[in-house]
């Protein structure tokens, strides 16, 4: 673990409601308003209506809006508002049902299928299909064949078709969570299927159901509505939305105006759901983008400055001179300083190690000097120097230019390094065309491909070159990765942790080429690393490092042999040694 | 060692099933023998790759067993499902490697300390309160941590919840996966002495499986080496850190570097004479 963590308070939340943060979308918030405020109207329906909505004026029909008739009355002088106001109730009593039937099997199917696999999930998966690829509808009116005029059936049955479509869904993501760790520990802990998927499942699921949901109820509404116009779900006088529309379509010629009124208010019903679920999936989205706890708010102005005013040149014959360096992060609980005024200087040809545990900033002070750190994180004091140049508060084209020349990196995950879908040589060729350090043609750089990939010792460079990363191995990567990052000839490596993802005989192989490297080039490395066996093993020098402080520095010997500082004892003591004779048990 | 072992394993195998038809299964582990006595620790060593984490998903039943047996206390556990299988979790528990992904992040710690309990015969309210203060005192957590998430505590932390977790009923054994790796050294010797002092109190025994001989030298009574899902070699740990006597061995014990600079030097230097009179 290299990446300075964030603050372990950040995160008190358990669970995220999906809900939270909806009013900063004014469209989805409006939406959200306008579906409950016409689900509180239809439900309030007998204290809202002005008329009862069987009522006929036969002296008043198609009047228009009035005072009576806020929205007019229709061809038998009924009101249309009341209509509405009642005609809302089957319509609304039908989305609902059919969501329920839709989010109570999709869930428990997808659920059983995902999490039990088997046989379980072999007849559920066929089951899906064969509920996917028969037409639901003409099931639909075949059931209301039987159960005439039924809008409970109808709806019922549209529900349970379609909850084969979320049903995949949830199938899919409970096969990955059924693959995480803490399903096994339950599993561990005697814990039975039912039981787990009540307590590590379902609640986790329950964010992904909110989206579908939302989208299904417009769906679930055009079809209740549609089976209202046919006149297949509510029985005649009585009011629906559907049958509304139908009654204005037969005078459409006459009067169009009946038309708008119930169409509209199903058209915004229907837009107001889709609306929903389309900003709750965008809040899901924006949640796993923010990463945890950190803001994204950069850090104050007013610090970079103080970063930029011009400080003092290192006289001596550094490569690297760090001088009153501090590095904060912008955090939800304010800026937050991970690097406290650090000084340090790395002569050529030495390798210097940065040691310390996680949280010590040993990471973030090496990813600064190639200016990369995160968005939330800047440089607020002190500067970096680089063969007398200064690095720190460059622009990021100039810091380009010196990234992969005269400063590169070699990071702990050589996968994250290389893009899978390329060659091993054809990102090599592009890295030293990049720095342009073959000048000629393909030949050249063919040429030097070989030559970078010899120089890592990879025993076969042209059949290296040929492979893509995912046909190497871990450690033979990691020399690739150290291959591109000599492509600039550089003065300084900076290496992260990089044998900390290697078994412990790779580790040793790739540390003997670091040193080799050293050896032959003349330039100089700065090992990152929290493990003291393997500075011992490189480093010529080292600072410790402590919550962004320098608790120790020196010569490993000095280091190791005469630790100034109490934390670097502790270290010490620490660290597990194989050579060690005393034992903790026996 | 008494009698009988806490935990038998005999002919172990596992093959991954192949994908496409006429490709053969992987083999995963091959013929693993080996027992674990009363209140002992045994660790499992190799490098990755080399089965030594299948090895105990396949004692605690998380991985299908092709061949071979697996004994607990004499009785025969390899193939226990349901409601069989969920029993053993008195006497077999586990710590995993990631604390990060062992604890459900949506579960407050009390929560997740009581599931051992839930499987176990019913208890009070109050009873199950009480255990898991006693737990938390015991791992040298603050008692108000039953109420916090996860998400609250660091990875050292997060480490001794999952350590109370597995000794909530007092199993005989606990499978360790790396139990440390995860962890900064001076968080992991902590976490180390922990799971000794549980040792002496609960008298539980530990398959310790690493990657780090170090830490084994430090931790466990015996070693034994895995190579390709194979026992390599078998001994008591100090024998087989400080007189390897199988080559493989002897490059992992070459390879793991010591905190000590002129040591090192030292040992570095034999290492590579080693390696040049393996390729001359």
């Amino acid at each position: 673990m290299t990446t300075a963590e964030p603050p372990p308070k950040a995160r008190s939340r358990a669970w995220t409601n999906p809900f939270a943060g909806i009013w900063r979308r004014p469209v989805a918030a409006a939406a959200l308003v306008v579906v409950a405020g016409i689900s509180l109207a239809v439900v309030l329906a007998p204290l809202l209506a002005p008329h009862p909505p069987l009522t006929q004026d036969l002296l008043h029909t198609l009047s228009g809006p009035s005072a009576n008739h806020l929205l007019g009355t229709d061809v038998l002088g009924r009101d249309v508002l009341s209509r509405l106001l009642y005609g809302g109730r089957p319509t609304l009593i039908g989305v609902g049902l059919a969501v329920l039937v839709y989010a109570f099997f999709g869930m428990s199917l997808g659920m059983l299928a995902g999490y039990l696999r088997g046989w379980t999930d072999r007849v559920i998966v066929a089951a899906l299909d064969v509920m996917l690829s028969v037409p639901a509808v003409i099931i639909t009116l075949a059931v209301l064949a039987i159960f005439y005029q039924s809008n409970v059936a109808a709806m019922l049955t549209i529900g349970f078709f379609a909850s084969a479509g979320l049903a995949r869904i949830i199938r899919s993501s409970c096969l990955a969570l059924r693959e995480e760790l803490f399903v096994d520990a339950a599993r561990v802990s005697g814990l039975g299927p039912a039981r787990i998927m009540a307590r590590h499942i379902l609640p986790r699921l329950t964010g992904q159901l909110l989206v579908p949901v939302f989208l299904f109820s417009g769906n679930a509404l055009a079809i209740q509505t549609g089976l209202g116009f046919l006149g297949l779900a509510t029985p005649a006088p009585a009011p629906s939305w559907g049958g509304m529309v139908g009654e204005a379509a037969q005078i459409m010629q006459q009067d169009p105006y009946l038309l708008f009124v119930s169409g509209g208010v199903i058209g915004l019903m229907s837009l107001s759901f889709g609306l929903i679920g389309d900003g709750l999936r965008d809040l899901e989205q924006d949640r796993r983008q923010a990463t945890g706890g950190r803001s994204r708010q950069p850090v104050p102005t007013a610090a970079l400055q103080d970063a930029a005013k011009p400080s003092e040149k290192p006289s001596d014959g550094a490569v690297l001179a760090v001088r009153d360096y501090s590095i904060t992060f912008a955090t939800a609980q304010g800026p937050r300083t991970v690097v406290d005024s650090i000084g340090f200087t790395v002569r050529p040809g030495e390798i210097f190690g940065l040691v310390g545990e996680s949280g010590s900033g040993k990471t973030v002070t090496g990813l600064s000097l190639l200016g990369l750190l995160p968005p939330n994180g800047a440089v607020t004091s002190g500067s970096a120097w680089l063969a007398g140049h200064r690095i720190s508060g460059l622009p990021e084209r100039e810091l380009q230019h010196i990234r992969g020349g005269e400063i590169a990196l070699v990071s702990q995950e050589p996968m994250v390094a290389l893009d899978p879908y390329f060659t091993i040589g054809s990102q090599l060729g592009e890295v030293i065309r990049r720095t342009g350090t073959a000048p000629g043609g393909k030949e050249a750089v063919r040429e030097r491909i070989r030559e970078l990939l010899t120089s890592v010792h990879l025993r076969d460079p042209d059949d290296v070159a040929r492979r893509h990363p995912h046909e190497l191995s871990g450690g033979m990567l990691q020399r690739v990765v150290i291959a591109m990052a000599l492509a600039g000839t550089p003065k300084v490596l900076i290496a992260d942790e990089p044998t900390t993802a290697l078994d412990v005989t790779v580790q040793a192989g790739i540390l003997d080429l670091l040193r080799t490297l050293r050896d032959e080039r003349g330039m100089a490395i700065i090992l990152i690393t929290h493990d003291l066996g393997v500075v011992a093993d490189t480093c010529d020098r080292a600072i410790v490092m402590e919550k962004g402080h320098i608790v120790e520095e020196g010569s490993i010997e000095d280091i190791f042999y005469r630790p100034q500082h109490p934390y670097t004892r502790k270290l010490i003591e620490s660290t597990p040694s194989i050579a060690r004779t005393e034992g903790r048990i026996t | 060692m008494s009698a009988t072992p806490v935990l038998q394993i005999d002919g172990l195998a596992v093959h991954y099933p192949s994908r496409g038809l006429r490709k053969p299964p992987t083999t995963v582990i091959e013929n693993v023998s080996f027992e674990v006595g009363r209140a002992e620790t045994v660790a499992l060593v190799g490098e990755s790759g080399s089965g030594k984490t299948t090895i105990g998903r396949a004692v605690l039943g998380l991985t299908p067993v092709s061949g071979g047996r697996v004994l607990l206390d004499g009785r025969d556990i390899t193939h226990l499902t349901g409601r069989a299988r969920r029993a053993l979790s008195t006497d077999i528990q586990a710590i995993f490697q990631n604390p990060y992904g062992s604890l459900n992040p949506a579960l407050p710690v009390g929560r997740t300390l009581a599931e051992p309990l839930l499987a176990g015969s019913p208890r009070s309210r109050g009873e199950v309160r009480d255990h898991i203060t006693g737990l938390l005192r015991r791992v040298g957590l603050p008692e108000d941590a039953a109420d916090r998430y996860p998400a609250q505590f660091s990875g050292g932390q997060r480490q001794r919840i999952a350590i109370a977790r597995a000794v909530a009923r007092q199993p005989r054994i606990i499978i360790c996966d790396e139990p440390t790796s995860a962890l900064d050294v001076t968080t992991q010797a902590a976490a180390l002495d922990l799971l000794s002092e549980l040792q002496t109190t609960l008298g539980c025994a530990y398959l310790f499986i690493t990657h780090d001989l170090a830490v084994v030298k430090e931790f466990a009574a015996r070693t034994l080496v895995l190579q390709h899902g194979r026992i390599v070699e078998e001994g008591p740990s100090t024998d087989v850190c400080d007189r390897p006597r199988h080559e493989y061995t002897r490059r992992l014990v070459a390879a793991a570097p010591v905190p000590d600079p002129v040591l090192q030097r030292k040992r570095r230097q034999q290492r590579t004479e080693a390696e040049a009179e393996a390729t001359a």
